[in-house]
């Protein structure tokens, strides 16, 4: 089986190269569908997100050209699009998919989405027939080593922006964020982005102040929440387990006091301010009341920045952890060849030793069982003591790159060229072995 | 037969020691209209006993250690209840009937040493109190244990260094949360145990072993204990606070602990 893979991602192609090329999910069974009609093509895969689309195949003969499809299904000139196109052969193609699966190759490290965007994928290719033994062991194995990255370093572990770390720190605070309270002081695009990602993990009520009402009963009723008008904010704000300010206000509005008072309100239950104002309006002193978590800002971004550099010094661990699930895979695959091949050869050579038999037979006329079990044993071990030694070979090339050009060898030598469904022919095995050595290469452009 | 009224007040402020431990884990609502009227028949049962005592010794001043608690249980429950009509709450509740139930129980019991009827209850007695006080010991660490990681967590979110070891920690109300419920947990076992304890002692010794070192720190320790886990009902304290009480309950086990080589009693013998 040749696998390959073609495709474009946010790294080799702009926006307006993967809105054209993308396959809404609706249609993407129709997609592989028409993938595994190409010519060659034996079993496909189409993956499709906002940030790549990639076609996954397994074929017979090498030359498949899966550049056809983007030809005939959206019906462009493939000409045009060369230079953003990415495509790789075997080895290639197992790092790929493992490093997609395992979000490594995201436009965000880490982001747990593309995984499950993997196995829709999937689900969709087996509906439609495009899987079979070889690339669904491939894809499930993707499955694998996304878990086990995942299980083994911290790569989806780190937030990823400034709201994600908002709510990473507030689970460090709460731990559930189930059923805690969410007070915005000022409405703005960040102190609404950071509320919606706490409120997707759990959070509830979420309660508005705003100098303009308008624009804070507008932001409650968006949130199902609840509006307050500005001049009862301290009496109010001491609900709320997380406060998010974010006014222009010119001097702070909460200070260490105001801190204090809230904590003996609520008996002590700790509170966590996320100030996304500049300049601030909480207090930096207000840290130091027990219970009181402030961040602002820089805070924000400093933990974000160390994030970054954690997730990629664990980026580099996953990498690490591909590349030996890739080695597995291609010895299992050798394995494979090599297999069919031993069998074949036996069968061969024992087709060989019945037609002997059987033509020597009526020269020798009549004989007793004795004299016919001695001629098959003969012959048996003269066939086993010759095939002996290419067997071990095999067998024991196996797990090596060089068993698919022994195999290849050892079919034109005792000429099984004509076995079906392994059909090597012509292939050199040179671009793939080359392209396999050269790790750190993140493509082959076909240009 | 002596002690009969105080011995009928201790058993009604029991029904206030069960209030205390059932209002701290927030239940209790059924009891809280019947603890009033319970503790309020105690005070009179125990005024009672005190006026008996008054006839049968014809002294004012009370002379024996037992005498002495039983005074200073009924003060404390009469000051409660002044308090109840005067701000009608039963919060400090929480923190004064175990106290008047240990006082009282320990007066009720007596001066005089009562001895089992065979060695095997008394083994049985020692067992129980034994394995409960260690249950209770088991609590305080754990609580103690927690309270530290609290105030390490705690650290770690202020100085606004998310990564390093102390991220694998627990969130902070998830560690409180096991803090507290330990603390919860090992409250009964601690008062129990002391309560079998006493019963040993008492059954032993007579009234004079509340002047064993031991016993006397292991009181301080159960009211520490015990005012640990009411600034936590009452005002919530956690954090730095509540570590500096945890750590100066677990200080005193500690001490209760190592009292044994000072004690008397203690001595991991059977007399």
């Amino acid at each position: 089986m040749n696998f390959m893979l073609i495709g474009v991602n946010h790294k080799t192609a702009p926006v307006e190269v993967r809105e054209r090329l993308s396959i809404p999910e609706s249609r993407l069974a129709e997609a592989t569908r028409h993938l595994i009609q190409l010519p060659g093509v034996e079993e496909g895969l189409v993956l499709s997100t906002c940030n790549r689309v990639e076609l996954l195949a397994g074929s017979q003969n090498e030359g498949t050209d899966l550049r056809r499809f983007f030809g005939e299904y959206f019906g462009l000139d493939v000409g045009k699009f060369q230079q953003f196109l990415y495509e790789y052969r075997e080895r290639d193609v197992f790092r790929h998919l493992f490093r997609v699966a395992s979000s490594l190759d995201s436009m965000i490290v880490g982001e747990p989405q593309i995984l499950g965007q993997v196995k829709e994928a999937y689900t969709v290719a087996r509906a439609v027939g495009g899987m079979h033994s070889q690339l669904d062991a491939l894809v499930t194995r993707s499955f694998a080593v996304a878990k086990r990255v995942r299980a083994e370093t911290a790569v989806g572990n780190s937030a990823v922006s400034v709201a994600s770390v908002a709510v990473d720190l507030a689970r460090k605070i709460f731990g559930d964020l189930q059923g805690k309270q969410v007070f915005l002081v000022g409405a703005g695009k960040m102190s609404e982005l950071a509320a919606r990602h706490l409120m997707s993990h759990g959070a509830s009520a979420i309660i508005v102040a705003n100098r303009t009402h308008q624009r804070a009963l507008h932001l409650a009723e968006k949130f199902g929440g609840e509006a307050i008008h500005f001049d009862q904010l301290y009496d109010t704000v001491d609900r709320a387990d997380i406060v998010i300010t974010s006014t222009g206000a010119p001097h702070a509005i909460f200070r260490r006091e105001h801190g204090e008072l809230f904590l003996s309100r609520r008996k002590n239950r700790p509170m966590f301010f996320i100030d996304i104002a500049v300049p601030r309006d909480v207090d930096p002193e207000m840290n130091k009341v027990d219970g009181i978590f402030v961040y602002d800002i820089d805070d924000l971004q400093s933990v974000l920045a160390s994030n970054v550099n954690h997730r990629q010094q664990e980026a580099s661990r996953a990498e690490s952890i591909i590349e030996s699930e890739v080695q597995k895979f291609s010895e299992r695959q050798h394995a494979l060849e090599v297999v069919p091949t031993i069998i074949s050869l036996q069968e061969r050579v024992e087709f060989i030793r019945e037609a002997e038999i059987d033509r020597v037979k009526g020269r020798l006329g009549k004989l007793s069982a004795e004299q016919e079990a001695a001629i098959d044993s003969l012959t048996r071990g003269i066939v086993n003591k010759i095939l002996h030694s290419p067997l071990t070979t095999l067998k024991t090339a196996a797990s090596q790159p060089e068993a698919t050009s022994l195999v290849e060898l050892m079919r034109r030598i005792f000429n099984l060229a004509e076995e079906p469904a392994r059909d090597r022919e012509g292939r050199t095995g040179a671009p793939a072995e080359d392209a396999s050595r050269d790790k750190n290469k993140p493509g082959r452009p076909l240009n | 037969m002596p002690h009969l009224w105080l011995r009928f007040a201790a058993a009604l402020y029991g029904m206030g020691l069960i209030y205390a431990l059932l209002a701290l884990r927030g239940r209790g609502i059924a009891l809280s209209r019947l603890i009033l009227p319970a503790v309020g028949t105690g005070l009179v049962f125990h005024f009672v006993a005190l006026i008996e005592n008054f006839q049968s010794s014809g002294n004012l001043m009370p002379t024996a250690a037992h005498q002495y608690e039983s005074l200073l249980g009924f003060l404390l429950m009469a000051f409660f209840m002044g308090f109840y009509f005067r701000y009608k709450t039963t919060s400090p509740g929480i923190l004064i009937f175990p106290l008047v139930f240990l006082l009282t129980l320990s007066a009720a019991i007596g001066a005089e040493a009562a001895p089992f009827s065979s060695p095997r209850t008394r083994n049985g007695w020692v067992f129980v109190h034994i394995a409960l006080i260690f249950a209770g010991y088991a609590a305080l660490f754990f609580s103690f244990v927690a309270s530290m990681l609290y105030l390490l967590q705690e650290r770690n979110l202020k100085s606004k260094t998310a990564s390093g070891i102390f991220s694998r920690l627990p969130a902070l109300e998830t560690i409180d949360d096991m803090g507290y419920q330990s603390l919860l947990l090992g409250f009964p076992f601690m008062t129990f145990g002391l309560i079998a304890g006493a019963i040993i002692a008492q059954a032993s010794f007579g009234a004079m072993f509340l002047r064993d070192p031991k016993i006397l720190l292991s009181l301080l320790m159960w009211a520490v204990y015990m005012v640990l886990l009411y600034t936590r009902w009452s005002a919530g304290w956690r954090g730095r606070r509540a570590a500096y009480l945890s750590t100066s309950a677990f200080a005193a086990a500690l001490v209760a602990w190592a009292a044994n080589y000072f004690s008397w009693m203690h001595k991991f013998i059977t007399p």
